[in-house]
């Protein structure tokens, strides 16, 4: 029971609360809403959004951000239209190169950052500039995909014995989430990615590879965001130098609703999961609302933003206030770690 | 160290006008067209204006550790208001001029209190506005792109005032301003000891909060004139294109003109050739037929060539392999 009721997920159950509280009033007010195809289609019309949050998770877990993964949309969907259409390359050998891609350019930007100490946020800017203006030199076109291989990918499905059909491209979503969800709980390096969050001196310090797990988060959101990517390309049937424009703020935007702190150290895959989630159930409200426009999203996702990042400072203070007051007991263990918190 | 920071924004500046000088005809000619003045340098600093006033108000914030990603957003959402009440007939100039900048100064005001009151980190505290901002200018103009005509407004982006466009005008003032706020008061001491170490400032007796609330404060008017330009300029509002991706242009402009994103010293005049040395470099691309998209990674280039210059890692490393070669030879 002490494990489930653990307050440090305090903010994921406030993440899934959310999601019920909009689900369910969501649902009452529209017919049809709590349909498995609703429900199911949230996975699908926010594969690549939720793939690249996963990638997206790492990094700021790490005290990192990357602004990249927007553009690297439109680069690797540029790219994987290019060789697939243009060249007539298969595009099974064409998803491998494009992949490698996405993880050299995390590569690149994660050894800028570490070795050369440059702050997260301009590098990976440079990548973005970078990663759209490559895009659009390869075509200012859009170029559509005909590729009997893509369609056939696209309408295959699993249908589910209560109704609704687990798409292909819902299905890497989740295989992304499950396997992001193993690396960060199971194995040596998600514990290092915690512990460089939580101090990256201290991690030095206790002989954690510091360095290659930070280079490896970079190649881990550049190969995210490549899947992306192409799963985007696969969801349009085409690529346009202007995809993913924004994306960034939204992959961002769904780990802070997920808890995850932006300083890094503390946060959840799992949150993150039904950050996206929340996202999409907002999406959807507004199309089956009808009337209200598009830009509703924009306010109801930074008001959901605020109310997120108010709750967790709310959270951390209280955290901070049981803490101090054993540590004014000279007697208190640790004190010495919470004067970094304070 | 850091003054060397800004040296290096000339020299880029400097370079690419040496490089303008010889290689694009007519460059640096300036000629008298019914008493206003003419010629590539003058559309250099009119186009870089905008991004120059953000940059101004940037400057600040980094200096003081932080970080202002809503200055596009709320760009956007003064520009709106500006062009819905220009539409309107009757309403006075001093209205339509002010009431953005207002309403800029309010969302200046709502950034200053998360990050100073509340203690959030500037770049998730400004994130929401950048994420709910461009929402809230469609709002404003009901998601329609808003023409005008109003004399008065279509002025400032394109009025001349002494020879020169006057939006120029409004940024040397502004430019003056803070110089003069920052430099002949001791409030730039503040700001830079604030962002040296908020708690150490706070102990000595610095009204640290008061001082990260009014520069995000001076970000939001800052922001509000660039989106009155935005608006002018096309005689519209564009709630989702205008100053889409500025804020980003103005913090390079910043990091450019030697102020570290690590908070502290800040270097105006740095800030200012930093948004030059964009500008020139994107319109010598264009004047050599370059097409857009070939900017972009130009940019990208700019910004790593930064990133390497800026750090001391790469210095030190490319001092040894100087050293190494001496000796060798």
């Amino acid at each position: 029971m002490n494990r489930i009721f653990n307050p440090r997920y305090i903010s994921v159950y406030a993440t899934i609360g959310v999601f019920l509280l909009l689900y369910i009033s969501s649902g009452l007010a529209f017919p049809g809403f709590f349909g498995p195809e609703v429900f199911f289609n949230f996975f699908t019309d926010n594969a690549f959004l939720g793939i690249i949050a996963v990638g997206m998770t790492f990094v700021i877990l790490t005290g990192g951000i990357d602004l990249s993964v927007g553009s690297m949309i439109s680069l690797s969907g540029m790219m994987t239209a290019t060789m697939v259409e243009k060249m007539g390359m298969p595009p099974l050998a064409v998803f491998p190169l494009v992949l490698l891609v996405g993880c050299l350019f995390g590569l690149g930007m994660g050894a800028l950052i570490h070795f050369y100490k440059a702050p997260p946020f301009i590098v990976t800017l440079g990548g973005m500039f970078l990663a759209r203006g490559i895009g659009q030199l390869i075509s200012l076109q859009a170029i559509p995909i005909y590729n009997p291989f893509f369609t056939n990918f696209i309408g295959f499905g699993i249908p589910l014995p209560f109704g609704g059909t687990l798409t292909s491209l819902a299905i890497i979503f989740i295989v992304v989430f499950l396997a992001g969800l193993y690396l960060a709980h199971m194995t040596k390096f998600g514990r290092t990615v915690y512990a460089i969050g939580g101090s990256s001196v201290s991690a030095e310090l206790m002989g954690l590879p510091v360095g290659r797990t930070k280079l490896l988060v970079y190649v881990l959101s550049g190969f995210c965001s490549a899947l992306g990517g192409i799963v985007y390309t696969m969801y349009t049937s085409a690529a346009y130098g202007l995809a993913g424009l924004g994306v960034e703020l939204d992959a961002i935007a769904a780990v802070v609703i997920g808890g995850t702190l932006i300083t890094g150290g503390v946060g959840f895959v799992a949150g993150t999961l039904f950050g996206v989630l929340i996202l999409g159930v907002i999406q959807s409200f507004i199309t089956f609302q009808g009337s209200l426009s598009s830009w509703w999203t924009r306010i109801a996702i930074g008001l959901l933003l605020l109310g997120f990042i108010l709750l967790q400072k709310l959270f951390s203070r209280i955290k901070v206030r049981a803490k101090e007051a054993p540590a004014a007991n000279p007697g208190a263990v640790g004190s010495q770690g919470q004067a970094r918190m304070s | 160290m850091q003054r060397s920071n800004v040296l290096y924004a000339l020299i880029a500046l400097g370079l690419i006008l040496v490089f303008d000088f010889f290689f694009t005809p007519g460059f640096f000619t300036l000629e008298i067209k019914n008493g206003h003045l003419f010629g590539s340098l003058v559309d250099i600093v009119f186009r870089a204006s905008p991004v120059m006033i953000m940059a101004v108000g940037m400057t600040l914030v980094i200096a003081t550790k932080g970080i202002d990603i809503s200055v596009g957003s709320v760009a956007a959402i003064a520009g709106a208001l500006a062009a819905v009440l220009a539409a309107k007939a009757g309403a006075p100039l001093w209205l339509v001029v002010s009431a953005p900048l207002v309403l800029a100064l309010v969302f200046g005001a709502w950034n200053g209190i998360m990050v100073a009151l509340f203690g959030i980190q500037p770049i998730v505290a400004t994130l929401i506005l950048m994420v709910c901002g461009r929402g809230i200018a469609e709002l404003i103009t009901d998601g329609k792109v808003q023409t005008f005509t109003n004399p008065g407004l279509e002025f400032v982006g394109n009025g001349f005032f002494s020879g020169v466009p006057f939006f120029i005008t409004v940024v040397l003032l502004v430019v003056l301003v803070t110089w003069l706020a920052t430099r002949r008061t001791a409030l730039g001491l503040f700001i830079e000891s604030v962002g040296i170490n908020a708690r150490a400032s706070t102990v000595t007796g610095l009204p640290t909060k008061l001082v990260t609330f009014s520069v995000y404060l001076a970000t939001g008017l800052c922001a509000g004139l660039a989106g009155l330009f935005y608006s002018s300029e096309i005689k519209a509002s564009d709630p989702s294109n205008a100053g889409l991706f500025t804020e980003l242009d103005a913090i390079l402009a910043v990091v450019i003109g030697g102020t570290s994103m690590d908070g502290g010293r800040f270097f105006l005049g740095g800030t200012l050739v930093g948004a030059l040395v964009m500008q020139s470099l994107t319109t010598t691309i264009l004047t050599f037929g370059v097409p857009v998209e070939g900017t972009l990674v130009l940019k990208a280039g700019v910004v790593f060539a930064i990133c390497f210059l800026q750090s001391k890692e790469f210095r030190q490393g490319l001092f040894q392999l100087f050293v190494r070669t001496r000796k060798a030879s």
